[in-house]
């Protein structure tokens, strides 16, 4: 039995575990967003904790995700339910590429605009939502789109404690050596990864302020 | 205790100075009064402290000795949002803001103001009209579609749209290549006359000095050499005003072919 045929006689399973795999992703890069932008404009505003802030993101980054996932069973509350876990640990792998689009983002804004926006007298909040935000907005959305493709493929490995998705049939093929399971896991991921790169991609550059 | 409306300088440095936090000195002992309705020029040569000094009036800078005062009141006992909406600031860069169109950059803080739709649409025409930009063409356009010198031109309206009585200049045509810069210069000068508000502009061209100044504060090293009127300036022994209009004859007389 190859892929192909797989699919067509477990649709409805393998649709489920493709939106699980959504479900998945899409918390944790909201919860990712939530915590990753507010970061990188303090990291733009107060360049000393750019160090302490990126450097531990990045640590989070370099640990394997099979032992990320280890590490945080034991941690109450995260480690009752193994969704909870994924989505924790996906949300802090998709935290660095955020964090540094923000600050590189607000960073590149021409100091001019800056400038000519105190000096007519915007409050630091209305410089902030009205200016830095809007303009940087598609540099962003490119740090967004590049925690989304990685996290669709790490959230495969989330299988690996029970927590469901497209993982689940590339673990049980590995285990019963058979292609077709991979596959069938591992298709429709590459497609997410794709079709989210995609449209994000159409969305940041609809989101590119005119220069 | 209140200073007299009339008579009283609009804007007044008393025994400025300012140090970076590294302890360079940028302005030393700054003593200047800008009348009503008068439009001065702070002339010198890059680094004579020209764009430091007119930072301190709308506080994007703070002295660190001395006062200096706006309507009366020193600038540390305003809130600097009030102070920066009272007065219009022009830079040379502009900075425009790309992701508004003109007549968004333009509404802009009378909309933070918040002044009614109406009542900002029509005034945004009126200074678009006022700065020879025709509303119908340019209400609707993104700053990257325009040239320097109207970009320019929508900087100035942007700096009078909440109808301030000082207006801060910095280099403001400076950018821009010698032809559209007498030509926004030349209507610069008929809008001073029909606004009458105070300005301070700051340039290193002392043929605009002379043009737009009702008088001129010479920078030197972050001190002033002198204020003068222009009729003064170009008669001055004062050795650094005198280099200034010697070099500016020497000019005049190559223009003249002698």
């Amino acid at each position: 039995m190859n892929a192909i045929q797989y699919f067509e006689r477990h649709p409805d399973e393998i649709l489920q575990a493709t939106f699980e795999h959504i479900w998945l992703v899409g918390i944790a890069m909201l919860i990712a967003a939530a915590v990753g932008v507010p970061l990188g404009i303090l990291v733009a505003r107060r360049p000393w904790l750019s160090k302490p802030i990126l450097g531990t993101a990045n640590v989070a980054e370099t640990i394997p995700s099979l032992a990320l996932f280890g590490f945080l069973l034991p941690v109450p509350w995260l480690g009752d339910r193994a969704a909870r876990l994924a989505i924790a640990a996906l949300a802090l792998y998709a935290l660095l590429p955020i964090i540094r689009n923000t600050a590189a983002g607000i960073a590149s804004i021409d100091p001019a605009v800056r400038e000519a926006a105190r000096g007519m007298g915007m409050t630091p909040r209305q410089i902030l939502f009205k200016v830095e935000l809007p303009l940087s907005l598609s540099t962003v959305l490119a740090g967004v789109r590049v925690a989304t493709v990685l996290t669709i493929g790490i959230a495969t490995i989330a299988a690996a404690i029970g927590a469901g998705g497209l993982g689940e049939y590339i673990f049980r093929g590995l285990a019963m050596v058979n292609n077709s399971l991979i596959l069938a896991g591992a298709i429709p991921a590459a497609l997410l990864a794709l079709a989210a790169d995609f449209l994000l991609s159409v969305l940041e550059r609809s989101l590119r302020p005119g220069r | 205790m209140r200073p007299d409306p009339e008579t009283a300088a609009v804007i007044g440095f008393r025994g400025v100075h300012y140090a970076l936090p590294g302890g360079q000195v940028l302005l030393r002992d700054i003593n200047l009064a800008v009348q009503r309705g008068e439009t001065l020029v702070l002339l010198g040569r890059s680094g004579a402290g020209k764009t430091t000094a007119l930072k301190l009036i709308n506080r994007l800078l703070e002295p660190t000795g001395g006062e200096v005062q706006v309507d009366g009141r020193t600038t540390l006992a305003w809130d600097p949002i009030a102070l920066r909406r009272h007065i219009g600031y022009v830079i040379q860069e502009v900075g425009l803001f790309p992701h508004y169109t003109v007549g968004e950059n333009v509404a802009l803080v009378p909309r933070l103001e918040g002044k009614s739709t109406s009542r900002v649409r029509a005034r945004v025409e009126e200074l678009l009209a006022l700065v020879g930009l025709d509303p119908a063409r340019y209400l609707g356009r993104y700053p990257h579609e325009l040239s320097g010198g109207q970009r320019q031109r929508v900087g100035v309206a942007r700096a009078l749209a909440a109808d301030p009585p000082i207006l801060l200049m910095d280099e403001p045509f400076g950018a821009l290549d010698p032809l559209t810069r007498a030509e926004v210069r030349e209507e610069f000068q008929a809008l001073q006359k029909r606004l009458g508000k105070t300005i301070v502009i700051v340039t290193h061209d002392t043929g605009e000095a002379l043009l737009l100044g009702t008088r001129i504060a010479l920078f030197e090293a972050g001190e002033i050499r002198g204020v003068y009127s222009p009729r003064e300036f170009l008669t001055s022994d004062e050795p650094v005003a005198a280099a200034y209009a010697e070099q500016l004859r020497r000019l005049e007389q190559f223009e003249r072919g002698t």
